[in-house]
């Protein structure tokens, strides 16, 4: 049997892993990639403790963590899209109109 | 080590290696495409854990619709290479560093995690005497249902947003 805690740190890494992606990268699309990596280590966990605690609502949790996820990335490649447009760059240091 | 274990630490490392690929390749590319290996492994995770159901809509809409998506955009949007010249920002060592010593710190306070009695209902034998999907249906149809309308909400926002959004405006340009 493994333990529940060896599923909560293999879900903080990959959340950690993603936070790093996150911060340092420069191309808009990988860290949207990035989010969606955080979000599946926050599943992997909800999963976890819904097989622990017996208990469904980790799992529906989940289910809309998807939907969210599904959602997010539409609007957000959509607004990646406009960007594009209007200025032919994605590069995170080359998006500052609202600075100022 | 039984069996059990190790799949899972084969799995565990498969995961963490897969996502320190993810965040690193210069090619968006093949970033999407590492994640969809990646994907897969967590849905064989999600199997490990009873959750037929999950294991399903990961490849399913995961792996099927939100990549395909990234996979559109990055072939639509025709990014030169001299862009991809330079992966990170300028300060990425900071970056990694603060967040590694952050995520060092998550690990040693969650390292003894663990749950206690009194259990729910759903204990994996009657899971499994009436369907991991079955069992899922008939909560989220009853208890979760205002969420469950909620969701369908917030993917017509999302339709609409994306295209407002992305649409051509007349007179700009």
């Amino acid at each position: 049997m493994v333990p529940l805690s060896w599923y909560i740190l293999l879900s903080t890494v990959v959340f950690g892993i993603g936070v790093i992606g996150f911060i340092i990268r420069r191309n808009l699309i990988m860290i949207f990639l990035s989010i969606e990596l955080m979000l599946n280590s926050v599943n992997i966990s909800l999963a976890a403790f819904s097989h622990y605690l017996q208990s469904m609502t980790g799992q529906i949790l989940v289910f809309f963590v998807i939907t969210v996820a599904a959602a997010e990335a539409a609007i957000g490649l959509a607004i990646i899209i406009a960007l594009y447009r209007h200025k032919p760059s994605i590069t995170a240091e080359e998006v500052n109109l609202l600075k100022g | 080590m039984t069996a059990h274990q190790l799949i899972f630490a084969y799995l565990a490392i498969a995961i963490t290696g897969l996502s320190v690929m993810v965040i690193t390749r210069r090619n968006p590319v093949h970033a999407v495409l590492w994640m969809l290996v990646l994907f897969v492994h967590i849905a064989i995770l999600y199997l490990f854990l009873n959750a037929e159901f999950l294991a399903a809509i990961q490849i399913i809409i995961y792996a099927g619709a939100i990549l395909v998506l990234f996979l559109f955009v990055i072939m639509l949007l025709d990014v030169k290479d001299v862009e991809m010249e330079r992966r990170f920002l300028g300060l990425w060592p900071a970056g990694v560093v603060i967040t590694a010593i952050l995520t060092l710190l998550s690990v040693i306070v969650l390292r003894e995690i663990d749950v206690f009695p009194p259990l729910g209902q759903f204990s994996i034998e009657r899971i499994r005497s009436e369907g991991n999907i079955m069992t899922i249906g008939r909560v989220l149809y009853t208890r979760h249902l205002l969420p469950f309308e909620i969701a369908s909400l917030i993917l017509l926002v999302a339709i609409i947003g994306a295209v407002v959004l992305a649409k051509k405006r007349k007179g700009v340009e």
